[in-house]
C-alpha cells in the first residue's frame, strides 16, 4: 500500500517543531508499524536526509520504550498493544497517518518523536520499592502464603511497562494510572504493607511536583494502556492515600 | 597456562563457595564510602549488581543506553527462573540443578561456577519475593512451578509470561531505592564507548551522552560490564534493536579475552520471518512446550499443499502428522533442550516438510492440551457427559490463563488465532553462551574489570537451558560479584579518587572522538543497516544452526571483505553533537563486523559438535544415536579464550582445560 505520513519534526528540545509530510510506497500489510518507519528512514538516509528519530527497543511490546501518538491515539488504533506491535494491516492503501510524540508538559520533546520521561523515574525513586537489602538470609519465599487472588491482582498492576501512554491519552496529562499501578502492586502484598503509608504519600507528592495533572475519571488511560492496567488501581491509590493522610495527621 | 588461571578454590565442590567466602578479604563500611564502581548495563545482572554494591556502601555509577534502567532487554524474558527449591517434592536438589545445567551445556562449562549458581538459586527466589515480585501462586497461597526443557523436575518459578519483566522491575526498584539515597548515580541514555586502563588496571570508561553527543570521562576503582549478549551479530534475532556487543568488544580489544564466541543459542520457538523488511524476530516462550506438541505433516504432498496454501493444518488427520520430537526423543519429547529442538526443526524443514510459504516453519499445537485440560476441568466441576464444545471452552480457559499474553502476541503479529489453528514456529538466534572470559571471581583477564550475566561466558557451556539466564544474571549480580569484587577492592582502600585528567583518559577519549568524526565525515554510499543485514545473512547461512569447514572459511573471508567495504562506504547522516541513532548504530555494527569474524574462526577451530555448535563433520555415524551431534572430549574439552592482537585473524587462542570431577563426561542422551 501507499501512504502519506504527517510527522512531527523537531531538531532538539529548544527548537520549534513542525509537521512534515512524507510518502511511503509498497508497504506490506505484514510489516509492523515501526518497520514501516524503518523503510521511511532507509529512504531518507539514501537521499542524505536526517532520518526521523523515534524511541524503540525490544519491538515485542514489553520494554516500554516506543511511544508514538498515531492518528491522535497513543500506540495507534489497535487495543492492548504498543506501537511496535501495531501492524500495517490496521491501515489501508491511500491512508494519511499523523505521527506525533507524547504531548505532556512533564514529557518535554528531546528530538522529533522522542520525549523525556525521566519524571517517571523520579516518581519510582520516591517510593516504588520495598526496603529490603540483598542478603542470603531473607526468609523462605514460602514463609508468608499470599492468596492467589491478591498475587494475581498484584501481578496485573505490576505489568505496567512505564511507556507513558496513560499520560499522553489523558486530557489532564495525569500520571495517576502509572503511579497507582506501583502503589497497588505493593499495597496488595504483605511485603509491601510495611511501608505502604509513606510510599503512597511520597509517590503522589512527587507525581504532583513533576507537573502531571489530576485524575477526573474519564478512563482514557485505561482504554489506551497497552497492558490493560485497570482504573481500579487509581481507586485503590486514592483509598491508600486517604488512609495514609489520616494516619499521618 | 598461568595466564588463564580460573582461580577455582580447592576442596569438595559442595564447600568451595562457602569456604571461599569465609576467607576472602572484606572492605570495612567506612572505606567503602571512598570506593567507586562503574556498572555498565542495567539488566538483571547489572541492575542487581548496582543495587547490591550500593547497599553495601560503594559509590556506584550505572549506565544504560535506554531512557530508564527498567528497559534493558532482560525485561523481555518470558518463561521463568530456575531454582532448586524442591517445593514440588519431585526430587530436585542443588546437585540436580548443577547436573542438569552441566549436562544441558553439553559439558563445556566450568563445574565450580555452575555448582555455585545452583547453590545460590534458592536465595534468588527468597530475595525476589521479599522485594515484592508477584510470582504465580497456587490456591493455597504458595509459589507455583512449571517445567522447562532438558530437565525432569518442575523448578521454574514464573510470573505469567513476563517473568523477566517482574524480576527486572524488582532489581530496578532496588536500584531506585539506592538512586534516591544518592548511592547510585544513574546515567540513562549513555553508551560506553571504551574502557580506560591505568597501570594495567581498569580505572574508568569513556561514555557518550546519547542526547547531547557529549563525550564524558568516568573513573572508578573497578568496572563491571553487564551489557548482555551479541546475538544481534545475526541482524535478525530475538534481542532488542539496541542490544549490542560494543562494551564487551571494546574491553576485548583492551585485553579481556573473549571465550567461545561460536556458542550461540538458536531458540526453537520463534515466530517465522515473513519478508526482507523484517527488523527482528519474536520469541514464543519455551514454556509453551509444556503443553504444545510440535509436528509437521508426515507426507510430503501435505507439506507442499500447506506451503501453497491449499490445505489447512486442522484438515490433516492425526495419523498423517509427524510429532518428530516425540518420535525421536521419547524420554523428553517436546521438552528436549533448545539446541536439539532447533536442529530437529531444521532437519524436517530442510527435508521439505516445512509448513508455511517459505518452507521454514513447523507447528506448535495446543489442541491436545485444550482437550486434556477441558476433560480435567469437567471432572473437577462435576460435569457429566460434557459436550465437545464444553470441553473446548473449559480447556481453552486454562490455556488462556497460562499463556494468554503469548497467544495474544502471536495473534497480533501473525493475524491467526492460535486457539483455533496451530502456531507456526521456527528457530531464531536468541542468546549467546559465549562471551568475555572470566575467572571464578567473574573478573576478566584485565585486573579490576569484571563481566557478569550474558556478557560473560561462564555458566552455560555450549547450550543454555531454559529459565537459566535469569538465574545466572541475578546470581551474578545479587550474590556472587558483591563478594568477589570486595576481595579485589580491599586492596584499593588507600588508592584515593581516580583522576580523569591522566594521559590514559586523554588517549582513550581521543580514539573515541576520532572514530565518531570518521563516521560523520565519511561520504559513503550505503546505510549502516545495509551492512548489518549483509553481515547477518553471512552469519545465519554459514555460522547458523549447522556449520562446516568450507562455509566457515568462506564466512571469514566474506566478513573481512564486508568490513573493509564498510569502512570505505558507510554513510552516517546527522552530526556528532546531537541525538543521532544512525551514529550509534554505526559504532555497534563496526564492532559486530569484527566479532563476527572471530565467531567464525572459533567455530572453525572447534571441529566437534556440542550444544548450539553443530559441525556437519562431527556426527554419530551409527547406533541408537545415529545422526546426532558428536562431541569430542579428547580434543575439545576446553574453553577457547581468544586474545586480541590487532585484526580478528591475528587473535591468539588460549585454552582453559575443563575438569569434570563431580560429573562423569558422557554423551547427552534425551532419547
Amino acid at each position: 500500500m501507499n501512504l502519506t505520513l504527517k510527522i512531527w519534526r523537531q531538531k532538539d528540545s529548544k527548537a520549534k517543531g513542525q509537521m512534515v509530510d512524507y510518502k511511503v510506497t509498497d508497504i506490506s500489510e505484514h510489516m509492523s508499524f515501526l518497520e514501516m518507519m524503518d523503510v521511511l528512514n532507509e529512504g531518507l538516509v539514501a537521499k542524505g536526509e536526517e532520518p526521523v528519530a523515534f524511541d524503540h527497543d525490544c519491538r515485542e511490546g514489553i520494554c516500554g520504550m516506543c511511544s508514538l501518538q498515531i492518528n491522535g491515539e497513543p500506540h495507534g488504533p489497535d487495543r492492548g498493544i504498543t506501537t511496535c506491535q501495531l501492524h500495517m494491516r490496521m491501515f489501508k492503501d491511500g491512508d494519511t497517518i499523523v505521527i506525533e510524540p507524547w504531548r505532556a508538559a512533564a514529557f518535554p520533546v528531546i528530538k522529533d518523536l522522542i520525549v523525556d520521561r525521566t519524571a517517571f523515574e523520579r516518581i519510582q525513586q520516591a517510593g516504588g520499592y520495598i526496603s529490603v537489602n540483598t542478603s542470603g538470609n531473607t526468609q523462605d519465599a514460602n514463609a508468608i502464603p499470599i492468596s492467589k487472588e491478591a498475587a494475581d491482582k498484584a501481578m496485573d498492576a505490576a505489568t505496567c511497562i512505564g511507556c507513558g501512554a496513560c499520560v499522553a491519552a489523558c486530557k489532564n496529562a495525569s500520571a495517576m494510572l502509572f503511579t497507582s499501578a506501583k502503589v497497588s502492586q505493593f499495597a496488595l502484598l504483605p511485603q509491601g504493607r510495611v511501608e505502604a503509608t509513606d510510599r503512597v504519600m511520597n509517590m503522589v507528592k512527587q507525581m504532583d511536583l513533576e507537573g502531571f495533572g489530576n485524575c477526573t475519571n474519564t478512563g482514557a488511560c485505561e482504554v489506551e494502556c497497552p497492558k490493560g492496567i485497570s482504573l481500579e488501581n487509581i481507586a485503590r491509590m486514592n483509598r491508600e492515600y486517604l488512609a495514609a493522610s489520616v494516619a499521618k495527621s | 597456562m598461568a595466564i588463564l588461571d580460573s582461580k577455582v578454590p580447592k576442596g569438595p565442590i559442595k564447600d568451595k563457595w562457602t569456604t571461599y567466602k569465609d576467607k576472602i578479604n572484606l572492605v570495612n563500611p567506612a572505606n567503602k564510602r571512598h570506593i567507586d564502581v562503574i556498572v555498565v548495563g542495567t539488566g538483571l545482572a547489572g541492575g542487581s549488581a548496582a543495587a547490591t554494591l550500593a547497599e553495601l556502601g560503594y559509590n556506584v555509577k550505572a549506565f544504560a543506553y535506554q531512557d530508564s534502567p527498567r528497559r534493558a532487554h532482560s525485561i523481555a524474558a518470558q518463561g521463568g527462573i530456575n531454582a532448586a527449591k524442591n517445593y514440588m517434592g519431585d526430587g530436585d536438589s542443588n546437585y540436580r540443578l548443577f547436573y542438569d545445567t552441566v549436562k544441558g551445556g553439553d559439558y563445556r562449562s566450568r563445574e565450580a561456577n555452575v555448582y555455585r549458581l545452583a547453590e545460590v538459586s534458592a536465595n534468588i527466589i527468597d530475595q525476589c519475593v521479599a522485594q515484592g515480585v508477584p510470582f504465580a501462586r497456587d490456591y493455597g497461597g504458595l509459589l507455583d512451578n512449571r517445567s522447562f526443557g532438558g530437565v525432569l523436575v518442575s523448578r521454574t518459578f514464573y510470573a505469567k509470561g513476563q517473568t523477566g519483566q517482574q524480576l527486572l522491575l524488582g532489581a530496578y526498584s532496588a536500584m531506585n531505592r539506592q538512586i534516591a539515597r544518592g548511592k547510585i548515580d544513574m546515567y540513562n541514555r549513555h553508551e560506553m564507548l571504551d574502557v580506560v586502563k591505568v597501570d594495567g588496571k581498569a580505572r574508568g570508561i569513556i561514555a557518550r551522552n546519547l542526547v547531547t553527543g557529549e563525550i564524558e570521562r568516568h573513573s572508578a576503582h573497578a568496572v563491571v560490564i553487564a551489557t548482555g549478549g551479541y546475538g544481534n551479530v545475526y541482524f535478525l534475532s530475538t534481542n532488542a534493536m539496541g542490544s549490542n556487543a560494543t562494551a564487551a568488544w571494546k574491553i576485548h580489544k583492551k585485553g579481556a579475552f573473549f571465550a567461545n564466541p561460536c556458542f550461540t543459542q538458536i531458540h526453537p520457538t520463534c515466530i517465522p520471518r515473513t519478508g526482507d523488511y523484517q527488523s527482528k524476530l519474536t520469541l514464543m516462550s519455551e514454556s509453551l512446550r509444556n503443553d504444545g506438541r510440535i509436528w509437521v505433516p508426515a507426507k510430503l504432498e501435505d507439506a507442499k499443499a500447506l506451503q501453497e496454501g491449499r490445505l489447512k493444518p486442522t484438515q490433516i488427520a492425526e495419523e498423517d502428522r509427524d510429532y518428530y520430537l516425540e518420535r525421536r526423543y521419547p524420554a523428553f519429547g517436546n521438552l528436549v533442550p533448545r539446541d536439539v529442538a532447533s536442529r530437529a526443526a531444521k532437519e524436517r524443514c530442510d527435508a521439505g516438510y516445512g509448513v508455511n510459504a517459505t518452507g521454514e516453519a513447523v507447528y506448535l499445537d495446543f489442541a491436545a492440551a485444550i482437550e486434556r485440560y477441558g476433560k480435567e476441568q469437567a471432572k473437577i466441576h462435576n460435569i457429566s457427559n460434557p459436550s465437545k464444545q464444553k470441553i473446548y471452552d473449559l480447556g481453552k480457559a486454562i490455556v488462556e490463563a497460562k499463556y494468554g499474553n503469548l497467544f495474544q502476541m502471536y495473534e497480533k503479529i501473525v493475524d491467526e488465532n492460535p486457539y483455533e489453528t496451530p502456531m507456526m514456529i521456527y528457530p531464531a538466534t536468541h542468546y549467546t553462551m559465549g562471551g568475555v572470559w572470566v575467572d571464578y571471581n567473574l573478573m576478566t583477564t584485565v585486573p579490576g574489570l569484571y563481566c557478569i550475566g550474558e556478557a560473560n561466558f561462564s555458566d552455560h557451556g555450549a547450550n543454555r537451558l531454559g529459565a537459566s539466564a535469569l538465574m545466572q544474571g541475578l546470581a551474578d549480580g545479587y550474590f556472587v560479584l558483591p563478594y568477589t569484587i570486595g576481595d579485589y577492592l580491599s586492596h584499593e582502600i588507600r588508592t584515593g579518587k581516580i583522576p580523569t585528567d591522566s594521559p590514559e583518559f586523554d588517549e582513550a577519549e581521543k580514539a573515541v572522538k576520532d572514530r565518531i568524526e570518521f563516521f560523520i565525515t565519511n561520504k559513503g554510499s550505503h546505510s549502516v543497516d545495509y551492512y548489518h543485514k549483509k553481515l547477518g545473512k553471512i552469519m545465519w547461512e554459514k555460522c547458523g544452526m549447522s556449520r562446516n569447514e568450507k562455509g566457515l572459511k568462506e564466512a571469514i573471508a566474506e566478513i573481512k571483505a564486508l568490513r573493509e567495504e564498510f569502512w570505505k562506504e558507510v554513510k552516517v547522516p546527522g552530526g556528532s553533537d546531537e541525538l543521532n541513532p544512525e551514529l550509534e548504530k554505526a559504532g555497534r555494527v563496526a564492532d559486530f563486523l569484527e566479532l563476527g569474524e572471530l565467531f567464525a574462526m572459533d567455530a572453525l577451530n572447534r571441529n566437534e559438535s556440542c550444544g548450539g555448535h553443530f559441525r556437519e563433520e562431527s556426527v554419530e555415524l551409527d547406533g541408537e544415536q545415529k545422526g546426532e551431534a558428536k562431541r569430542n572430549d579428547a580434543e575439545y574439552a576446553y574453553v577457547a579464550a581468544w586474545e586480541y592482537k590487532g585484526e580478528p585473524s591475528d587473535s591468539v587462542l588460549h585454552k582453559e582445560q575443563l575438569e569434570f570431577k563431580d560429573i562423569e563426561l558422557k554423551q547427552r542422551s534425551y532419547k
